[in-house]
């Protein structure tokens, strides 16, 4: 009987460890929308699918994994440097934002896991870092 | 009894069918009374005359749009506000009516300093519009200036604290083949470009005889 109520506390526990973590998730999921519709949709399109080849859509989810780490640059940045996404070229500027850390975080959690990407969870801490090592 | 009811359904056809033919859009602008010979007559604020360089460094003038109905806007290059959001709405127009020949476009740029012809041709090209359908034109900063407010109506200003620049509203701004101003619609959103849409199809039916 003991051994059960431990063996049901444990997974109690285990249980809403992993909720409070999908909570996390989500509210960076909807946050992330929030910021996106305000500052990104307009070019970059309601379903990420980009303007014609003035702004590159963001459905390119190869390039999204292997580029994860200059993403957050880029976001604060901008960039005006060519790009090749879904294998078509792209020269067109992007300006710069200048959004908290938090921000950018929850945005690229609702990038990179919207659009066709599914790629998880990403915290506020990893983008301090990758924001220390931004390429000129 | 029973070809009475047909009558009456034939009736309510034809009175419905009559609503949909007599639907004319309103025109815009400024108007006045002018005396004739034969009473008193409206005149309507018109599109003036006007010579700007399109995407393709040809001058040109309201001959390009003589016997077209079209739809204005002001815009520039480098705005990454409401710009991209206007044109993306305006190019599902310009799709919706592409094979339509008596439609045309007219995008003015107020960034006279940089968007000069080679830049709006880049643009129009990467827009997916390079065509004589869609004109993007450069011209001098008083001239579109002054012909964005005062005959399309739109607001456009130099602002260093803006964003990128400049201000102006996202009308599109609809114009008959009499150079008349028959509607605005906000760019940026889309139930209106759907309006904008539908105002077009009214306004090609005026012209069918």
């Amino acid at each position: 009987m003991r051994k059960y109520l431990i063996g049901s506390i444990f997974l109690i526990i285990i249980y809403s460890c992993q909720s409070s973590q999908e909570i996390e998730y989500a509210k960076y999921m909807s946050n992330g929308k929030d910021i996106y519709i305000a500052n990104c949709q307009n070019c970059h399109g309601e379903k990420g699918e980009g303007l014609g080849e003035l702004a590159p859509p963001l459905t390119d989810t190869t390039f999204l994994k292997t580029n994860k780490n200059d993403l957050a640059c880029i976001i604060k940045n901008g960039v005006n440097k060519e790009m090749i996404i879904n294998g078509k070229k792209y020269d067109g500027k992007m300006p710069g934002f200048n959004f908290a850390d938090i921000d950018i975080a929850q945005l690229m959690v609702y990038i990179t896991n919207s659009f066709g990407n599914k790629q998880g969870m990403y915290t506020y801490a990893q983008v301090a870092k990758d924001l220390n090592s931004c390429k000129p | 009894m029973s070809t009475l009811k047909y009558f009456a359904i034939i009736i309510v056809f034809i009175s419905f069918a009559g609503c949909n033919n007599d639907k004319k859009l309103p025109i815009y602008g400024q108007r006045e009374a002018k005396i004739t010979k034969d009473g008193i007559d409206t005149v309507y604020q018109t599109i003036p005359a006007f010579a700007f360089l399109n995407q393709d460094s040809v001058m040109i003038t309201q001959n390009v749009f003589k016997d077209k109905i079209y739809i204005a806007d002001f815009f520039f290059t480098s705005c990454s506000t409401i710009c991209p959001v206007m044109h993306r709405n305006l190019k599902t127009v310009f799709d919706e009516y592409k094979e339509n020949p008596d439609v045309m476009f007219l995008s003015h740029t107020i960034d006279f300093k940089y968007d000069k012809p080679s830049v709006l041709k880049k643009y129009a090209q990467k827009l997916g519009v390079d065509g004589k359908k869609w004109q993007f034109v450069w011209g001098s900063k008083e001239a579109i200036y002054t012909i964005a407010e005062k005959s399309y109506l739109t607001v456009v200003e130099e602002d260093s604290t803006a964003r990128d620049g400049y201000i102006h509203q996202g009308w599109l701004v609809l114009i008959d083949k009499e150079k008349k101003m028959r509607g605005a619609y906000d760019g940026t959103k889309t139930e209106q470009v759907e309006q904008l849409k539908k105002d077009v199809a009214i306004l090609l039916k005026e012209y069918k005889k």
